[in-house]
């Protein structure tokens, strides 16, 4: 199967094909659903073992489970403010949680190991759909929280500095989810087929560091992605003097 | 035909848009429930509690080492208070006991000077008497001899 103009024979690499899963008139990619169940799974069940027991003295799984907590806590209240970050501390801590175990899941778990029919298991995070379900949700959480917390008077923010400035707010509008879904589509898919085709090239040595490097990439882009989410809920619900 | 599929003409490629992208959003929106039920709501339970319970236990702990703080100056007022007492009783008692050997010893000297003046008293007597008789023995004597010389002429 001939990727790009590659002279290569990279059978190895499946970019853009799916395993089609036909739910009425609809289609899904399955290869997503089939990893993200797994890994949502996965970490269900981590939060599960570590919640059961829980002690003032934390033992074992509650101090994982604590620190992310802790980890999710400073991250919304930095950006969010002391006055709110208590209501979105779940919808970022869980954008981050699924990204970071999305992202490490497709890095880590040997995927290829499984067949498919058709497409491959990998990263869930690699697929736009995904991406951009997420960038969506951070938009609407966005202005949900800017109505919710100052109502009509979330709009003073488009002309805040000056009303020069409402043009540029409301292209940002777009551009937020925009840039939120590619970087982190862009990224993880850009990752995969790095490995992928170093693999191809070069079956030693070679993609280990390239493959730390996407462990690194795939936990900055998650950490990126829920500070950034925080970030927008933060300037939604500030309040200009 | 495969550089086709990659920018989504009809069917598979990269940006290959369908139902995945609402399903995977109400996927999310979900989870976001299901772990505040199981991990937000209860781990930051825990960790608040433990948060407050450090908080009280350091600010009892504080009025405790207050408490400690203030009975120690209370106590080192009261030994010093003790130490003074202690130090006028001695005093008092050295006083006190000066004042007995003084009287103690101011009566055994009058008594050993009466005893003394006594005693004199009855040396000189006793001389007096001595004399007394010797005068009159000695007087008797020179009566006698003079009888005698009158009697032989």
């Amino acid at each position: 199967m001939g990727f790009l103009p590659f002279v290569f024979p990279l059978a190895e690499l499946e970019v853009g094909q799916h395993l089609y899963w036909q739910i009425g008139n609809f289609r899904i990619h399955g290869q997503v659903f089939m990893t993200s169940w797994l890994l949502i799974g996965a970490l269900l069940a981590l939060v599960v073992i570590g919640t059961k027991k829980m002690e003032r003295d934390p033992k074992g799984v509650q101090n994982l489970l604590e620190f992310l907590w802790d980890y999710i806590r400073d991250l919304a209240r930095t950006q969010i403010g002391e006055k709110v970050y208590r209501d979105w501390m779940p919808f970022i801590g869980t954008l981050f949680l699924f990204i970071f175990v999305s992202n490490w899941g497709g890095a880590l778990v040997p995927w290829k190991l499984i067949e498919l029919p058709s497409g491959e298991l990998g990263a869930p995070t690699a697929d736009i759909n995904t991406t951009v379900a997420l960038a969506l949700l951070v938009s609407l959480s966005y202005f949900y929280a800017g109505l919710s917390n100052k109502g009509l008077r979330y709009f003073e923010y488009y002309v805040h500095p000056t009303p020069i400035m409402l043009p540029f707010k409301i292209v940002e509008d777009f551009t937020k989810p925009l840039s939120l879904s590619f970087r982190l589509f862009g990224n993880i898919l850009a990752d995969e087929l790095v490995v992928a085709v170093l693999v191809f090239l070069v079956p030693l040595v070679l993609p280990v560091p390239v493959m730390f490097l996407g462990l690194f990439t795939s936990a900055i882009q998650a950490l990126i992605f829920a500070t950034l989410a925080a970030y927008y809920i933060g300037e939604a619900v500030e309040e200009h003097h | 035909m495969q550089t086709l599929f990659l920018f989504g003409a009809s069917e598979g490629g990269l940006f290959d848009f369908d139902a995945t992208l609402p399903l995977m959003a109400v996927q999310v929106v979900l989870l976001t429930f299901i772990l505040n039920a199981l991990f937000f709501k209860p781990v930051g339970k825990v960790v608040e509690e433990r948060e407050d319970y450090v908080n009280t236990s350091r600010a009892e702990a504080k009025k405790k080492i207050a408490e400690v703080e203030r009975l120690e100056t209370e106590l080192k007022d009261q030994l010093k208070e003790a130490r003074l007492e202690a130090q006028k009783v001695i005093l008092e008692a050295e006083q006190d006991s000066e004042n007995l050997y003084k009287e103690a010893l101011a009566l055994a000297t009058s008594e050993a000077n009466a005893s003394r003046e006594k005693a004199r008293r009855e040396i000189d007597s006793q001389r007096d008497q001595a004399l007394n008789q010797l005068k009159n023995e000695s007087d008797s004597l020179g009566d006698l001899i003079i009888e005698r010389l009158l009697a032989k002429k």
